[in-house]
């Protein structure tokens, strides 16, 4: 039993599907290591404990009956960005930290659907602004690699609690990195998918060009069952791609050999930490094991993606929050003394310090004035990043390199200086402006903590991408190591 | 560009974010850090090139004119601050 | 000094879809607050619009209608404002492309003469919530039904040059929204508002004068008083020395006056950008031909039409095809009555005579159209004399029964029968025998005139019913 929070979601389902453990009791041994790690970690925001047994009660039914999929009975927890119909959805925030959510976003009802059973929410840097976790309201997340380190961000609740081994698998979204950036420094797989393959709907709105939802577990493998589940069309977001999902599973097993893969020359300059460098090669190694072919390309534009991205994401956001005003949900100030006064301290008091500072600079851009320095700028140095993925891709199949610049550095290292915060996401932006699909897997650690190999790669190319990391997690280990107290 | 004291009130106030006058200058630095950092993309020559609002190709889709949505206030006001008879309070606008 | 009155006109349509713009909430008005709102109108965290087709066909029929082009792309921008009754602190607009493109339209001037107005363009918009200022103890209640709604904006050039003008383009725009069904035109209900720009200059002077933007006109009596109202103001400023202030002025219709929005507000800063939730909305020829296939008959065609066909005056023609429930209910009428001519007196006459008495629209006549056919046709086929009807109308409105149904009862058919009326001609001429003798030593001249009382006689013998034509015949034979 207790080898259960170690096994993979196939080995979960195969168990359930034998009766080899019900699902209560799978349920039961997660929430008891909730109970007994998280208070080091801070990772959940809500655990919904008995809602977690009500509906693992029901995916052992659907089992019993035979109804079940590979992936009923098996538990995961959501990002807090999540609309969960019912349960609070605070976006790691104080302006929603009285929000319970009257439905439920489309990647909960589709993973609800599969009979996965939601254990709780996960921590998050507020609105998702953040790249250690230190902007929720609700605390910092630590890494449980050592936890006087951060476990990056937005995502950071999710990519600590798969790490602890604290849930199987959880959901996360990425708009300049999210996703990626935590699952590099929490040592975990996760991906972003081509932008508008996930639906949008009930994901809470950062930066609407850029979201994208995405898994976050422990392998390509695990990535690949919960990418069947979550993506497809969906008619309540306009930016849904009607298209069909391709065959995930039956991806992971195609040749890699004779591969192209983009080593992006850009991603192994000044900045990058000499131990991620080594890390990074050293998989390279193993890829060139494997019979793929290293080739270097170039994305000569992307020292602007940071620049470009902090305009384009904070112009979004300044709109996208401006509906938090007090009135219909959220937090709303004490003996408003008028209109203005609710709007302004409404909003003062529920948004954190990250937050304002990127509304304030999201207005800026969008004034009168300023529109076209910055904006309408950001939009067209938008369109020379995607231009340069655009010319990689016709010299290679996926692109290469470190997540992160460097390993999770400490708590509060960087929480008073922005502009170092905004630097951690320099490798995975870009991808964001493309729109384009991405993940992060395990590489050889450093200093003792986890590092972040990124495939990049061509749109709706996810397959290929799991196919690849499926392949080098198939000769490697570096996916199964677990950190010390958690295992 | 310089950011002036009174370009963040004037922010603050469009954003509607109250700002305590005493966090003003710390709040301008930052900002100004942030606009140094994105002042970057100036280097850029971007003549001729289209603006990209979107990742994808894409065109808008049109839903069917059908009323699909029931009548849910009062869950939808479960959650709201200040409702009275079933409509949302704020402190009185004068027009 | 001689001042010209510049003046152009922003229109808010809303259109006559059954659910909202970007959600699946029903636009039916009158419903208790915040019952038809949904968490898309709410502006819940998480939500997502996806754009009405039923909206987008209604703007391509209404460019289509004023010859304006249809942007083949065009794209949705937020307007970024905080007010309690834009829920999302944005308004989904369009800024930079609008669907329609220039136009224009044609109004009549009192002289007689035509003259063309030119629409900027038009665009497709969501409509805000309603603020209640009644009192809840110092607050101001939301109501968030109608947030959502579809809106045409439609923005004339600053070609209009006096109040009546800008009345005669607003009632044109008005015109042609209800014929194409794309609107009720109800505006007691808000479904059509009008804001006027209005400025003064010197009569030859090229550039503008500075504009005020006068808002809450939601009636054409209001429009007209509201801008001769500011004129007037804008003159008074000028020639005393002062400057016309560019601002947003409400027209207080109970004091007849337009007043300075108190609002210490900063320049607005909308701070467009295309709204990221949303694509370029592109749309195809076949698109737009598949909506203007069934696109009704506009004002212009119908009236002449009804010239040529029914062969109407161009002034009955104009008065008849004046809105489109108007045209409708006449054709009604024609279609039962057959008498094209008879149709449109008894509809402009006594119809229109009888709702303008009592008050009431066209659309609550308790006179149906088929009813109003039915009567006219038994004028047009000699069953009741003209006279009589009038009497048989009156019936109509007071009980709402059918004409037959109450000539019957009655007895008021007329006497046709050529043998009893010869029997009562007879009797009135035995009768006046001084009479016939006068009127055949008469001047032929004066003959006429002179029947007339022979007429009176017969006519009241038979209490009305005798067919007046042949009693005339009749009577002239015998008295020849």
């Amino acid at each position: 039993m207790s080898e259960l929070h170690q096994k993979s979601l196939r080995e979960l389902g195969e168990g359930l599907a034998a009766g080899a453990f019900s699902s209560v009791e799978l349920t039961e041994h997660f929430l008891q290591r909730i109970r007994n790690h998280d208070p080091a970690l801070n990772s959940f925001i809500t655990v919904s404990d008995r809602e977690a047994l009500r509906q693992a009660g029901a995916a052992d039914e659907r089992i019993q009956k035979g109804e079940g999929g590979p992936l009923t009975g098996i538990p995961l927890i959501h990002k807090d960005i999540f609309c969960t119909h019912g349960v609070k959805t605070s976006c790691g925030s104080r302006m929603l930290d009285n929000f319970i959510s009257p439905y439920d976003a489309t990647v909960v009802e589709k993973l609800a659907d599969a009979g996965m059973v939601m254990l709780g929410k996960a921590n998050m840097d507020e609105f998702a602004m953040g790249s250690s976790n230190e902007t929720s309201y609700y605390g910092p997340v630590r890494n449980p690699w050592d936890t006087e380190r951060v476990p990056g961000g937005s995502s950071g609740g999710s990519a600590a609690a798969v790490a602890a081994r604290l849930a199987p698998a959880a959901t996360g979204t990425d708009t300049g990195g999210s996703i990626r950036q935590p699952a590099a420094l929490c040592g975990i797989t996760g991906l972003k998918p081509t932008y508008g393959r996930v639906s949008r709907w009930g994901m809470i709105a950062f930066a609407s060009s850029l979201d994208q939802a995405g898994p976050m577990a422990r392998s390509a493998e695990d990535c690949a069952l919960l990418l069947s589940v979550m993506a497809g069309f969906d008619e309540r977001d306009s930016t849904s791609v009607d298209r069909p999902v391709d065959d995930y599973l039956a991806a992971l097993e195609q040749p890699v050999k004779g591969l192209r893969v983009g080593v992006v020359k850009e991603f192994f300059g000044e900045g990058l930490d000499s131990g991620v460098g080594a890390s990074i090669g050293e998989a390279m190694k193993v890829l060139e094991g494997l019979g793929v072919e290293l080739v270097e390309v170039s994305l000569p534009h992307s020292r602007y993606s940071v620049p470009a991205y902090y305009v384009v994401a904070p112009a979004e956001a300044s709109s996208n929050l401006a509906r938090y005003d007090g009135v219909r949900f959220g937090h709303r100030c004490e003996d408003p003394k008028d209109l203005e006064d609710l709007y302004k301290r409404s909003r003062a008091e529920g948004f954190g310090a990250e937050v304002k500072r990127r509304i304030m600079i999201g207005t800026y851009a969008l004034s009168a004035g300023y529109y076209d320095a910055y904006y309408l700028k950001a939009q067209k140095v938008r369109q020379v990043i995607a231009q340069d993925f655009r010319n990689a891709f016709d010299q290679a199949d996926l692109l290469l390199g470190p997540a992160s610049p460097e390993v999770a550095f400490r708590l509060g290292e960087k929480s008073d200086d922005p502009v170092s915060m905004y630097l951690s996401d320099i490798y995975t932006i870009a991808v964001n402006l493309a729109g384009l699909p991405a993940l992060s897997m395990p590489a050889p650690r450093a200093h003792g903590l986890p590092v972040g190999l990124q495939l990049i790669g061509n749109y709706f190319d996810e397959g290929r991408l799991l196919n690849l990391a499926h392949q080098l997690q198939l000769a490697t280990d570096w996916h199964l190591q677990t950190p010390e107290g958690f295992e | 560009m310089t950011l002036e004291r009174e370009d963040v009130e004037k922010i603050a106030h469009l954003a509607r974010l109250a700002v305590a006058e005493e966090q003003l200058e710390t709040l301008r630095g930052e900002l100004a850090g942030i606009l140094r950092l994105v002042e970057q993309m100036d280097e850029l020559d971007t003549g001729d090139i289209l603006p990209m609002a979107h990742p994808l190709e894409m065109t808008q889709r049109l839903r069917p004119d059908l009323v699909t949505e029931e009548n849910h206030r009062e869950e939808y006001q479960a959650v709201a601050p200040l409702v009275e008879n079933g409509l949302y309070l704020v402190p009185r606008v004068i027009e | 000094m001689a001042w010209e009155t510049v003046i152009g006109l922003e229109i808010h349509v809303q259109l006559t879809t059954q659910s909202k713009i970007f959600s699946g909430a029903s636009t039916r008005f009158g419903a208790e607050p915040n019952t038809q709102a949904c968490l898309v109108d709410l502006g819940f965290p998480g939500v997502l619009p996806v754009l009405n087709e039923g909206a987008v066909r209604r703007a391509v029929l209404f460019g289509t209608a004023i010859e304006a082009e249809i942007a083949r792309r065009s794209v949705f921008a937020r307007k970024n404002y905080f007010y309690p009754d834009l829920p999302k602190g944005y308004q989904i607009s369009q800024y930079e492309l609008p669907i329609v493109g220039r136009g224009h339209v044609e109004i009549l001037l009192e002289n007689g003469e035509r003259k063309r107005i030119g629409v900027t363009r038009a665009h497709l918009e969501e409509d805000a919530g309603k603020s209640l200022h009644e009192d809840f103890h110092g607050y101001t209640g939301i109501d968030l039904n109608r947030a959502g709604t579809p809106l045409l904006e439609i923005v004339s050039e600053p070609d209009l040059r006096s109040a009546r003008e800008a009345v005669a383009y607003a009632k044109k725009i008005h015109q042609i929204v209800t014929y194409l069904g794309i609107c009720d035109g109800n505006m007691q209900e808000g479904s059509f508002r009008m804001d006027a720009n209005v400025s003064v200059r010197p009569v030859g002077q090229e550039e503008f004068g500075t504009r005020t933007e006068l808002k809450n006109l939601n009636s054409f009596r209001f429009l007209e008083r509201a801008i001769d109202f500011e004129v007037e103001r804008q003159i008074d400023v000028l020639e005393s020395g002062g400057e016309v202030v560019q601002e947003t002025r409400l027209y207080d219709p109970q004091k007849d006056e337009t007043r300075s929005m108190r609002t210490k507000e900063e320049a607005n800063d909308y701070r467009y950008f295309p709204d990221p939730d949303l694509l370029p909305l592109v749309i195809d020829d076949a698109f737009i031909e598949e909506t203007v296939r069934d696109m009704p008959e506009l004002p212009e065609a119908r009236r002449r039409r009804f010239e040529e066909q029914y062969g109407l005056s161009a002034y009955d023609a104009d008065v008849l095809t004046a809105t489109r429930a108007a045209a409708d209910y006449y054709e009604a009428v024609v279609a039962v009555a057959g008498d094209a001519k008879l149709a449109a007196n008894w509809m402009m006459v006594e119809l229109y005579g009888a709702l303008n008495k009592a008050g009431l629209e066209l659309a609550e006549s308790p006179i149906s159209a088929k009813a109003l056919g039915e009567l006219v046709l038994r004028i047009a086929d000699d069953t009741i004399s003209g006279k009589i009807a009038k009497t048989v109308f009156e019936e109509m409105w007071q009980s709402g029964r059918s004409a037959d149904a109450i000539i019957d009862e009655k007895g008021l058919k007329q006497i046709t029968d050529s043998g009893a009326i010869e029997a009562i001609v007879d009797e009135v001429l035995a009768e006046n025998a001084q009479q016939v003798e006068n009127y055949r030593n008469a001047d032929p001249k004066k003959q006429p005139k002179m029947l007339g009382f022979f007429v009176g006689q017969v006519m009241k013998k038979s209490q009305g019913k005798a067919n007046p034509k042949q009693v005339n015949e009749l009577l002239r034979k015998k008295l020849e």
